[in-house]
């Protein structure tokens, strides 16, 4: 959900923007290193991808509805790193060009949708994957559960921005249980999503998927120094 | 697809260009005051009009009402119809729900309106979320249909916004269409071979969808980084024009925030 502005105070808009600025910075410094000037454009493609996949919407209770959010997916495809970059431009891109997410409000939506999602989902995978066997399967199951606690968690970001900052009345109780109940729906949906296009990329292309690379084979080209007649 | 060749032209003898670029889905072409301003000053005075907005005390019912008359001045000076920003302003439902619901739960004191108890507290949270929600969709959204997204994106280097992001930010506004295109195409092959998306069992196909357009995109965006590396690119892109920006420009723009901190420091006082 993009928040309008209005519904955090001011105060807090700006701590969460400052945040946000702090987590771009970091990955800008740290994504230089990983992909050189390849950066602009990959993760450019990589942003219209999740910008495709966040249209995605579904109905949720009392008209509302809720679309994906492809933090997690972005973090296991392309690194958390590059993932900031990617939601950062995602997200103000849908604040200044298409009306979406108020201005203010920009900063909070960047740490909602963007850093809590990929930071919770990146550490993780990563504890995750330490346990588990070295899999496909492993792989595709750890991202969907990633994908699910990271929708919980940008939800439950929400809910403590709420409470430091909300301008409305509704009690922390029930605004944390109505909030979550939506986003444990949403949280199904993304998973399912997510697992399966990470499933899907898997078995053709796993080298593209960053979460991934460390855990499979390798497929090297092989070059045999004769030729058997 | 169709690829209307016709409409393919070579615009190279003026910088001003009718109808929409890529990633233009709010613009609205016009030729107005608002319209002439360079991106990034009026990014600067919408950020800066929106944040007082939210500073000032909801009691101060006078102060929202003077602020939405300022916008729709705004959107009047921009020659904008008013059906069209009231239909964008659509996004912002969910929360009149969430807004609306929040007096019927409200603590006390509880004051009666046509005979139903509501939350006094709730009624004014309620009347600031919807009036500040409000004014903050009409300044989004005028901002988009008066800046062309090219524009925008010259605008945010010009006042230091990082390069790699705007470089980001170009080949995704670049490349939407492209990968829209694609998305579209893929439908019509699902759809030819009988496919119709009923309910979760085909959410499998659909991911595969999803699957197939990220290794299509990310395939795609090694190809042209290739390309502009046997072009020259080194990380940097020349861009041979620049908005000027003029200091009438940030007089004219900075009108809208400054009159919003007046009023918002009357508010606060006469609270």
């Amino acid at each position: 959900m993009h928040m309008p502005d209005g519904l955090i105070n001011a105060q807090v808009s700006i701590g969460a923007a400052v945040i946000a600025a702090g987590a771009i910075t970091v990955g800008l410094k740290k994504s230089k290193g990983t992909l050189d000037s390849q950066t602009a454009p990959l993760a450019g493609l990589v942003a219209v991808f999740i910008f495709a996949f966040q249209m995605m919407n579904f109905p949720v209770a009392a008209g509302t509805s809720g679309h994906l959010m492809g933090g997690a997916l972005a973090s296991i495809l392309v690194g958390p790193y590059v993932a900031i970059l990617v939601m950062t431009v995602v997200v103000s891109l849908q604040a200044l060009v298409f009306a979406d997410g108020g201005l203010s409000a920009l900063g909070l939506n960047l740490l909602n949708m963007g850093i809590v999602s990929i930071v919770v989902s990146t550490i993780l995978f990563a504890g995750l994957m330490k346990l588990l066997p070295k899999t496909r399967i492993s792989i595709i199951g750890v991202s969907a559960t990633v994908a699910f606690i990271s929708v919980l968690a940008s939800a439950g970001a929400f809910v403590f921005e709420y409470s430091l900052g909300g301008n409305a009345t509704y009690n922390i109780a029930s605004v944390l249980i109505s909030v979550m109940s939506v986003h444990v729906l949403i949280g199904i949906g993304e998973a399912i999503i997510t697992g399966l296009t990470i499933g899907a990329i898997l078995a053709t292309r796993a080298d593209l998927v960053y979460g991934a690379r460390k855990f499979l084979p390798a497929h090297n080209l092989l070059i045999k120094e004769s030729v058997v007649a | 697809m169709i690829i209307d060749s016709q409409r393919i032209t070579l615009d190279t003898k003026s910088e001003h260009v009718h109808g929409h670029g890529v990633g233009d889905h709010l613009y609205v072409h016009k030729h107005s005051i608002v319209h002439d301003l360079p991106a990034q000053v009026k990014v600067v005075a919408a950020i800066g009009f929106i944040f007082i907005v939210v500073l000032t005390p909801v009691h101060a019912v006078w102060a929202f009402a003077l602020y939405l008359t300022m916008m729709f001045i705004v959107v009047g000076l921009a020659k904008l119809h008013f059906p069209l920003v009231l239909r964008r302003m659509l996004i912002e439902i969910p929360f009149v729900i969430f807004a609306v619901l929040m007096p019927f739960f409200g603590s006390a004191p509880r004051i009666e309106v046509l005979g139903i108890s509501l939350s006094e507290a709730g009624l004014w949270a309620a009347f600031g979320i919807l009036a500040k929600g409000t004014i903050g969709v009409i300044t989004s959204v005028t901002l988009a249909a008066t800046t062309r997204a090219r524009d925008l994106l010259q605008g945010l280097e010009a006042i230091r916004v990082p390069a790699v992001l705007i470089q980001i930010a170009t080949f995704m506004l670049r490349y939407s269409a492209v990968v829209t295109n694609d998305l579209a195409r893929m439908k019509v092959a699902r759809e030819s071979r009988g496919f119709s998306a009923t309910g979760i069992k085909h959410w499998k196909v659909l991911a595969h969808s999803a699957g197939a357009l990220f290794i299509r995109s990310y395939e795609r965006g090694e190809r042209v980084h290739l390309a502009m590396l046997a072009r020259g690119y080194n990380g940097t892109i020349i861009d041979l024009y620049k908005p000027i920006v003029v200091r009438r420009d940030w007089l004219i723009a900075l009108v809208l925030p400054v009159l919003a901190i007046a009023i918002m420091m009357i508010a606060w006082v006469t609270l």
